[in-house]
């Protein structure tokens, strides 16, 4: 079960609104390495891990992506506040006002909406571990892209705590993955035989 | 409106919330270290407490009855949502 706080993770102020940027920032909502996809991958990778602490740490993790994607809407509704159709027009993003008005949608900064492709469970630990990690790389990335394409003070300081989050997350998703490879090469899993224990 | 204060108790709930989520992730991949159980387990009695002064005041901050006691009329439906803050 989950609970709903009434609450952000981290305030999220913006000096003005940016239509443009919101264009920009959404992929970090519905984009590839966006904060959607975060969590229902780690969410859903849980059922197939051997360890507790890998379950552990995968709802947990999971969960604070949740509150991620929610800054990032937070983020949007405010950069668009107030915004009309022309603004919307001459950020490039006419296309989001005409079939969401101010509603938020999962896209990428090209439009493209959020797909299930985007994530992997192959209920493995390792492959599956391996691919958080890349994915806590990849979103690191596209912070630091994003980073470098605004010039609000306040909102390079929220997306630099969702940045430092990704490197905290990749780090601990490391130490996971070292546990588990201690786990399994005591059943000795990869030449598939028992050995002395 | 007594929105000053809402807000900076609530931004006193998300300083010791973060410092709770950090030790949580930290212990999850290293449980036996009893110095952050012991930090862990003092963040959660700030926690707590400054939760129950907010939601005295305010109105539940966890649906669901995990965030207490409503006044009249029922304090969930108010404002503000938190992307409005």
């Amino acid at each position: 079960m989950w609970i709903y706080e009434k609450s952000l993770q981290h305030p999220v102020k913006v000096t003005c609104p940016d239509v443009s940027f919101a264009k920009l920032v959404v992929t970090q909502y519905g984009g590839p390495d966006g904060e959607l996809g975060a969590s229902l991958r780690y969410l859903n990778q849980r059922y197939s891990m051997p360890t507790n602490k890998a379950i552990a740490l995968l709802t947990d993790i999971g969960t604070e992506e949740l509150a991620h994607m929610e800054m990032i809407a937070a983020l949007v509704y405010k950069l668009t506040e107030g915004a009309s159709p022309k603004d919307y027009e001459a950020a490039g993003w006419g296309g989001h006002y005409v079939q969401h008005n101010h509603g938020l949608f999962w896209t990428d900064a090209n439009g493209v909406p959020w797909s299930a492709q985007y994530i992997a469970c192959l209920g493995d630990p390792i492959a599956d571990l391996t691919e958080d990690m890349a994915a806590e790389q990849k979103a690191r990335v596209t912070y630091e892209h994003l980073i470098e394409m605004t010039n609000d003070p306040c909102v390079k300081d929220m997306l630099r705590f969702l940045w430092q989050r990704e490197v905290v997350h990749f780090q601990r998703f490391g130490e996971c993955l070292n546990d588990i490879q201690e786990h399994m090469g005591k059943k000795n899993m990869w030449c598939g035989c028992t050995v002395e224990k | 409106m007594n929105c000053e204060k809402q807000m900076s108790m609530l931004r006193k709930i998300q300083e010791i919330q973060f410092v709770a989520v950090e030790l949580n992730l930290y212990l999850d991949t290293h449980p036996c270290d009893a110095d952050a159980i012991n930090d862990f387990n003092c963040a959660v009695q700030i926690l707590e407490k400054r939760k129950k002064a907010y939601q005295d005041e305010f109105g539940p901050l966890l649906n669901f009855g995990f965030g207490g006691y409503s006044k009249e009329p029922w304090q969930w439906v108010e404002s503000p949502w938190p992307w409005e803050i």
